[in-house]
């Protein structure tokens, strides 16, 4: 009913505005180009080369014995990770190096991307521990035979240790996600827009904290890049992944005012704005593989890292202060909802927009703030989830827990979506005592189709009309 | 450049496979989409299980290949119930939420080693499709030129099939939304309170629109692998829905017709660019290169972006499409 109002409304409007939305038209190729334009200045800066801080490697050659040619055949496209410091894949000879500082490490290689007709020699090897010494490269041997073997599960049985380590895991993914899954949740809240490119401000995150770690403020701008210091040369990780947390705000600001905020103002139904998320997710995906291109990176700094045991559990010190950060993060977002008149605004306008307008709030200010907060909150998490590894199509990899994890919290409530978070990251987690680590993810959809059978509304979310 | 043999691609093209394809897979999401008011992001899932049905009966089962085309229409339909119901009851985005999560799970799922056995993981399956090119009567490694039009044998068997489909799905459409249940399927898209006031129970209608979109989509997927003779995970990326909500949206939800003009305006498009860009004279090509990059490699990604461009202006400007009319995709779901 209300949205037939405002369609009538801005219908109105239309008739004796008519000459501006030619304006508006052109002022929006114009905002789509000028975010073109800045993407091309951020990204296509050449690459430069890691610069390597004196660290030892640890290396390799993935390939086969054929058959029938009995010689040796490098394969390429093998995934290879090294446990708390990131994953590669293999080049054309079948070779990979990670970069690591001294110490033990875990190596572990991914079967499934062997390709088909190989496999492992030996399938406990799947994990293989190297020790690293100072001044010398390690070379890790993965036996790989032509032939298929099968597989074995390798998750081993159920301990303890093994348990209290994957709550940490767990607890680790799901505080990200806390992060990631608020501003989507708050911007539903707010506007009614399901905004499926959310998941693409993490991977923006994710690639600016990269981008601005190797090339600095202004040295991503190709003619300032002589200049020394934070603008032309790159920044330590720390400062990196503040910045992409501004420049995730900032492209949340961009998009709102550019796109939505016209789009709300000329009535376009929420199902085409719908729509129009789903463009601009697909047009920021491909644009950042576009520039960005297929392979994992890595930040310049915190690659290697030696986990720490506490009791049982073993993390790294960058994710113990990642964590660390988004739990003081949340709990600011927290205090900021429930203390602060903007904060109370947005919990006013996501409850009921029309009785929060009626006194006086200026919902507009109000979801472009939610826009640019929500999205500065995405861009953290990306940076954080950077930490291990940066993909060009990170963001919609968790899409889908994003969504089980609001969907579970209630759909437009902010403290629902962190405990849906945690729900969600810790029995994802959990699933692999019991599951194959590669099917983990399938068990967000299955939360989501059991609360949307058993309690659409969320555990946090008000009841609406059930059909 | 070389203007006539890129007449003859974009030519060859507008009417080749894959329009075919995509054409199919825009009548179901019509269907969906167009005369129900259904958010299905994720019709390349029954695509999919299309593709794998017929894959899996010859690879799996070692069944006959026509049998296989019950499989996959069985698969779809599972598919398309384990979407549904818990979703159709709630709001409209919870189907479009469930739908974009559930292609990309099904490709994962696919491709998991586990599934080698069944599925062939992340290697697909091949070799199965021999019984289709039985039949061609023509031969199937000669090429066949008339007009502007350039095909492969068996392509041309694919080709004469797949028109044959599009023909039948275009005419069942025609048939069913000119009937008491079409006019309800479209009474519900525009208003459902009412609807559900006037008797009609919306739940069973959408799921049943869902039901029959996703079937025809799923023989779209059939024709996809027996044309590429592969049933590949990969092929079943999740962007490959959004060319397909472009091809619809570009044609106009709500008309019988517009997916497959739709299908040959886009594929013509991008055949018509790459092509273009491909052949651009060295020095423009090498400035290109040095200011945004364009390499072999990233000429194929212009596509992808080109939809997200597309799909926003789209949606944004023009809802209707080319032939659709405004008041009839004026939709809100709030």
């Amino acid at each position: 009913m209300v949205a037939q109002g405002q369609r009538d409304v801005s219908g109105e409007r239309r008739i004796w505005d008519g000459s501006a939305s030619r304006v508006r038209i052109a002022r929006l190729m114009l905002g789509l180009l000028m975010s073109a334009l800045a993407a091309v200045g951020v990204l296509a800066i050449a690459e430069r080369a890691a610069a390597s801080e004196g660290e030892q490697t640890i290396f390799g050659v993935i390939s086969f014995t054929s058959e029938e040619s009995n010689e040796r055949v490098p394969i390429e496209g093998v995934e290879i990770t090294v446990e708390g410091v990131g994953s590669v894949t293999t080049d054309g000879d079948g070779a990979f190096s990670i970069p690591v500082e001294p110490g033990e490490y875990t190596v572990s290689i991914d079967p499934a991307t062997l390709p088909p007709g190989t496999s492992l020699r030996d399938l406990d090897r799947v994990e293989l521990s190297a020790l690293v010494e100072p001044g010398r490269d390690q070379r890790v041997l993965f036996a790989v035979v032509a032939g298929e073997e099968g597989f074995t599960d390798t998750s081993g049985g159920i301990s303890l240790r093994r348990v209290a380590q994957l709550v940490a895991n767990g607890l680790k993914d799901g505080l990200y996600l806390a992060m990631a899954a608020i501003g989507l949740s708050l911007i539903f809240g707010t506007t009614g827009l399901t905004n499926f490119a959310h998941a693409e401000m993490v991977t923006w995150g994710m690639l600016s904290t990269y981008f601005f770690n190797f090339y600095g403020l202004a040295g991503v701008i190709g003619f300032l890049a002589p200049l020394p210091g934070p603008f032309g040369d790159g920044v330590p990780v720390v400062f990196a992944v503040v910045f992409g947390a501004i420049s995730g705000g900032v492209l949340g600001w961009l998009i709102n005012r550019v796109l939505f905020k016209g789009a709300r103002r000329a009535g376009v139904a929420l199902l085409s704005q719908m729509l129009m998320t789903i463009g601009l997710s697909i047009l920021m995906r491909y644009l950042m593989l576009y520039f960005f291109r297929g392979g994992p990176r890595q930040y310049l700094e915190y690659t290697a890292q030696r986990a720490v045991s506490i009791g049982p559990i073993q993390l790294t010190p960058k994710d113990m202060i990642a964590m660390a950060l988004s739990v003081v993060i949340l709990t600011g977002v927290g205090l900021y909802l429930q203390r602060t008149k903007m904060g109370k605004a947005m919990r006013a306008v996501s409850d009921n927009r029309e009785l929060a307008e009626s006194t006086g709030i200026d919902v507009e200010r109000v979801i472009s703030n939610v826009w640019v907060a929500g999205a500065a909150l995405a861009a953290t998490a990306g940076a954080f989830y950077g930490l291990t590894t940066v993909r060009w199509d990170f963001g919609f990899r968790i899409l889908l827990l994003m969504f089980a994890a609001v969907v579970l919290g209630g759909l437009g409530t902010a403290y629902g979506a962190f405990m849906g978070a945690l729900l969600v990251g810790l029995s994802i987690s959990l699933s692999t005592l019991f599951i194959d680590a590669e099917l983990k993810n399938m068990v967000a959809l299955l939360v989501l189709v059991v609360v949307l059978l058993f309690r659409p509304q969320g555990l946090f979310g008000r009841p609406e009309r059930i059909g | 450049m070389d203007w006539g043999f890129i007449f003859e691609r974009v030519m060859t093209a507008a009417i080749g496979p894959e329009v075919i394809v995509f054409a199919l897979a825009a009548i179901g999401l019509n269907v969906q989409f167009g005369y129900a008011g259904l958010l299905n992001f994720g019709q390349v899932g029954f695509m999919a299980a299309g593709a794998y049905g017929v894959g899996m009966a010859v690879y799996w089962l070692n069944i006959s290949f026509w049998w296989g085309i019950g499989l996959g229409l069985v698969y779809a339909t599972v598919l398309a119930m384990l979407l549904g119901v818990p979703t159709l009851r709630l709001r409209a985005d919870y189907l479009a939420i469930v739908t974009i999560a559930s292609s990309e799970t099904i490709r994962l799922f696919v491709r998991w080693r586990g599934n080698s056995g069944r599925t062939g993981a992340s290697e697909g399956i091949g070799e199965f499709a021999r019984p289709f090119y039985d039949l061609n009567p023509f031969d199937n490694a000669a090429r066949y030129q008339f007009g502007p039009f350039n095909f492969l044998g068996r392509d041309l068997w694919v080709v004469l099939v797949g028109w044959i489909l599009v023909a039948i799905a275009l005419l069942l459409v025609w048939q069913w939304m000119r009937s008491p249940w079409g006019r309800a399927l479209k009474a519900i898209r525009e208003d459902e309170d009412a609807a559900r006031a006037l008797g009609k129970n919306s739940y069973v209608y959408k799921l049943q629109a869902l039901l029959i979109g996703g079937l025809i989509a799923s023989v779209a997927g059939m024709l996809q692998v027996i044309q590429k003779a592969a049933v590949q995970p990969d092929t079943f990326n999740p962007v490959i829905t959004f060319m397909i909500w472009t091809i619809l949206i570009l044609g106009g939800p709500g008309r019988v017709w517009s997916p497959v003009v739709g299908s040959m305006i886009y594929w013509s498009l991008i055949v018509f660019l790459e092509n273009v860009l491909r052949q651009l004279p060295p020095g423009t090509r090498s400035t290109l290169e040095s200011t945004i990059k364009l390499s072999d490699f990233n000429i194929s990604q212009f596509r992808f972006i080109l939809v997200g461009l597309g799909l926003i202006l789209l949606a944004r400007y023009r809802p209707q499409g080319i032939f659709g009319s405004r008041e009839e995709m004026a939709l809100d779901d709030r």
